[in-house]
């Protein structure tokens, strides 16, 4: 099996299991116990900690470590609706992840008003759009760094310059920016990113939020006062351990690999083009993550082909993984023009840490055959 | 024997090995999303989520299908008293919880009154047990939920969950269960409990940390307002990627706990009794914290009079227990629950916590009791207050000039 869906999981990388078992496997107690036992945990919380406000090059008393990128964009969005009362203006865009739609159109209900910006036909939001957008009532702006369907990167530097002019938080949902491409939130500047350790080949089941000190957040999970009262729950500690180690480790291969992953893509890219001329790529005249290919292929159902390919041995995806079996059409192609019909075809390709120039030949190889044998069928 | 000693089991357990070894190929070879419905990485990890989703179940009588994982029992009590009291806010607006409750429950219920809800916390008994008639009188016409944990985390005593569950069912108020510290350590059954809603760690019962689920029952249905937006997992109760090894290791923890409940149970028991006699036999003014017998095997809270609660932890540094609970041991505070007994502050700040478990061995118990006789002897040796009670001195009624 080769796995080319690294933006819905990404495998854990070497040595990263080994610490989470090292963590799970040793008499360490709950990081909130005084002993030696809970002292052990509080060790593994803090080395965490540093790593990755390390990777992110800010302080570490800025990370909320959580559950996951779903519950951190919860918590950015409703601690922060909380904390104005749940009034006034969010502004975000029509491609963001659901954990952002779904909260938006919670807190629409619950009386916020919510603007979603358009995106341009290579999945761009406009930052001059997001300028007029702006009123005196909005108390956040809400956009993500990459996103997941298309690899397509957002000018969150130009935006984070017009809200911090303007004076209101930025929410950057980095969810598959990071471990890809260097992030510093302090130079975009956001006041709140979220982060997902199992997207750069860190353990399931932990995130993070950052968030500038002086935001008034509302905790999302009350009772036992730990992350500094932001977040209440005995911390998942081996999987927070793995998100360190991840971090660490990708602090010093990031460069690097954002160049082979861009190069090995370049490589994908041609090649399916070559095998399937009429193939459409999607989101290319933007600037992408180097590892994300969205491609359609006219006539044929996405669906499909992702299950011939799986027989074949491949890993891909038809849409993203997040709205499990559910088989709308993308909002996010529909949002930058695609036609419904097109859009059923397409799949997505996303390159990883372990791929080699191997698994992309034998990919298109197998592209090339599935797509001829599912035309010659229909 | 090996130094130093782990006794604080209703803080957190180790996790057991076979647990880890179920978790193993979940976290390498076997890492596909389980959302993922296109390839076979997606398949196998969702057949694993659903597996572990019986395994749970089944520990708690229920049906996989009224398993919602979250993150922690944390979690799950949020989930459930402030999803429930958004859902059924235009049925009624008055929840009752008794004062000794986990905090996640407790600081859940103080949120939703500033939001408007009426809360009584319910006073319990000198024991540590709730009183019926006092919830029963506590019931309005605008109750909508009742909300009392099986086991205290610090005193371990078992809640009436039988009774309190008919209680709630005949006055159709919904009945949520914090069973972090009871799973696994006594049957639960939540059709024959009346349970509505039921709180689960996984690392209260040799599972790994960060995992845990809420059970929401089917029929009748109980509804709640997810906490959580996204992708729409879980049923929409709480959306979020599910991780697939920490599931696994939920599930294994589970089906461990239910195979091996009664044994474990009465050995554990036996430790906890060597401890207990073993300490309250060879000292004085020493008090038992909490009821004896509706008590789980592996919890043991001790005050013990005239030393302070800091320095006997310090003079017994090579053991691990805890003086008051683990996620409010940081402050000085004495314990609330202690408190809310009728222990009186000094007591309280006196008070340790021994928590016994699965890897617990008599010769640690020995040992224990050795070191705590000791200590507790060298302690008062020190005390000025020690020597006048020695003295006859009846310190309770000592009258002080005022000056």
């Amino acid at each position: 099996m080769i796995y080319l869906d690294h933006n819905a999981s990404s495998p854990l990388r070497p040595g990263i299991l080994d610490v989470v078992l090292s963590v799970m496997a040793q008499q360490v107690g709950n990081p909130a116990s005084v002993h030696w036992a809970g002292r052990m945990a509080r060790q593994y919380l803090d080395e965490a900690r540093r790593h990755v406000a390390a990777l992110l090059d800010l302080h570490e008393s800025r990370i909320v470590f959580t559950s996951g990128g779903t519950e951190a964009n919860n918590l950015a969005l409703f601690g922060l609706a909380a904390a104005k009362g749940y009034q006034g203006e969010l502004l975000t865009s029509q491609v963001e992840h659901p954990s952002i739609l779904q909260a938006c159109e919670v807190l629409a209900h619950q009386g916020m008003t919510v603007k979603y910006l358009r995106v341009d036909g290579a999945g761009r939001v406009d930052p001059g759009e997001v300028a007029s957008a702006l009123t005196r009532q909005t108390v956040l702006v809400s956009i993500m760094a990459a996103n997941n369907e298309t690899g397509v990167l957002q000018p969150i530097h130009d935006i984070g310059a017009i809200c911090q002019a303007a004076g209101v938080p930025f929410l950057v949902d980095a969810t598959q920016w990071v471990g890809k491409i260097p992030l510093h939130p302090d130079s975009v500047p956001a006041d709140l990113v979220t982060l997902s350790a199992h997207k750069f080949g860190g353990p399931k089941g932990v995130g993070a939020l950052i968030i500038t000190p002086s935001l008034l957040l509302e905790p999302r999970m009350l009772g036992g006062g730990q992350e500094r009262g932001r977040r209440a729950g005995t911390e998942n500690l081996s999987g927070i351990a793995g998100f360190g180690a991840a971090a660490a480790l990708i602090k010093t291969t990031l460069i690097h690999e954002q160049s082979s992953v861009t190069a090995l893509r370049e490589r994908l890219e041609s090649q399916l083009l070559a095998a399937v001329p009429d193939a459409v790529l999607w989101g290319v005249q933007a600037e992408r993550l180097p590892n994300t290919t969205a491609v359609g292929i006219p006539g044929l159902d996405g669906e499909t082909l992702v299950m011939t390919l799986d027989l074949a041995g491949f890993a891909i995806s038809s849409g993203s993984a997040c709205s499990s079996g559910k088989t709308t059409p993308s909002h996010v192609l529909r949002a930058m023009g695609v036609d419904p019909a097109l859009s059923q075809s397409a799949v997505r390709i996303t390159l990883g840490w372990n791929s080699t120039s191997h698994d992309v030949d034998s990919f298109v190889n197998a592209f090339y055959r599935s797509v001829n044998r599912l035309r010659k069928g229909s | 024997m090996k130094l130093p000693i782990y006794m604080d089991y209703q803080a957190t357990t180790p996790v057991d090995p076979r647990v880890l070894d179920a978790m193993l190929p979940w976290f390498v070879e076997k890492f596909g999303n389980p959302a993922s419905r296109s390839h076979a990485y997606g398949w196998e990890a969702d057949a694993a989520v659903t597996k572990a989703r019986k395994q749970v179940a089944s520990l708690i009588k229920a049906d996989p299908r009224e398993i919602v994982f979250t993150s922690g029992a944390t979690e799950s009590d949020n989930l459930a008293i402030w999803g429930v009291a958004h859902f059924y806010r235009e049925k009624g607006n008055h929840i009752i919880t008794p004062t000794t409750e986990h905090k996640a429950v407790l600081d859940t219920c103080r949120h939703l009154e500033a939001e408007g809800f009426q809360v009584t916390f319910l006073p319990v008994q000198s024991n540590g047990l709730v009183d019926l008639r006092m919830l029963e009188a506590a019931m309005t016409d605008q109750t909508i939920l009742v909300s009392v944990m099986a086991v205290n985390n610090e005193v371990g005593v078992i809640q009436p969950l039988e009774a309190i569950g008919r209680l709630c069912r005949s006055r159709k108020v919904l009945f949520h269960c914090d069973a972090a510290q009871g799973l696994g350590k006594m049957p639960m059954d939540v059709n024959a409990m009346n349970i509505d809603l039921l709180s689960i760690s996984a690392h209260k019962i040799y599972g790994p940390k960060g995992i845990g689920a809420l059970y929401v029952r089917r029929q009748p249905r109980v509804r709640l307002k997810a906490i959580l937006h996204g992708g729409g997992h879980e049923r929409g109760m709480r959306s979020g990627t599910l991780p697939t090894p920490l599931l696994v290791g939920l599930g294994e923890a589970c089906q461990l706990a239910a195979s091996e409940m009664v044994a474990e149970h009465q050995r554990v028991l036996a430790l906890r009794e060597r401890l207990r006699h073993g300490i309250m036999s060879q000292l004085t003014h020493v008090e038992l914290n909490g009821d004896l017998q509706a008590r789980v095997a592996g919890n043991l809270n001790i005050s013990f009079n005239y030393v302070e609660g800091e320095s006997l932890m310090m003079a017994i540094k090579d053991v691990a227990v805890s003086s008051g609970s683990a996620c409010t041991s940081a402050s000085l505070e004495p314990s609330y629950v202690l408190r809310a007994l009728g222990v009186n502050e000094e007591m309280a700040h006196t008070s340790i916590r021994f928590g016994l478990g699965r890897f617990s061995t008599e010769e640690e118990v020995d040992y224990v009791v050795h070191i705590v006789v000791n200590g507790v002897n060298k302690l008062r040796e020190m005390s000025p207050l020690w020597e006048m009670v020695q003295d006859g001195v009846d310190l309770n009624n000592l009258q002080w000039a005022a000056h």
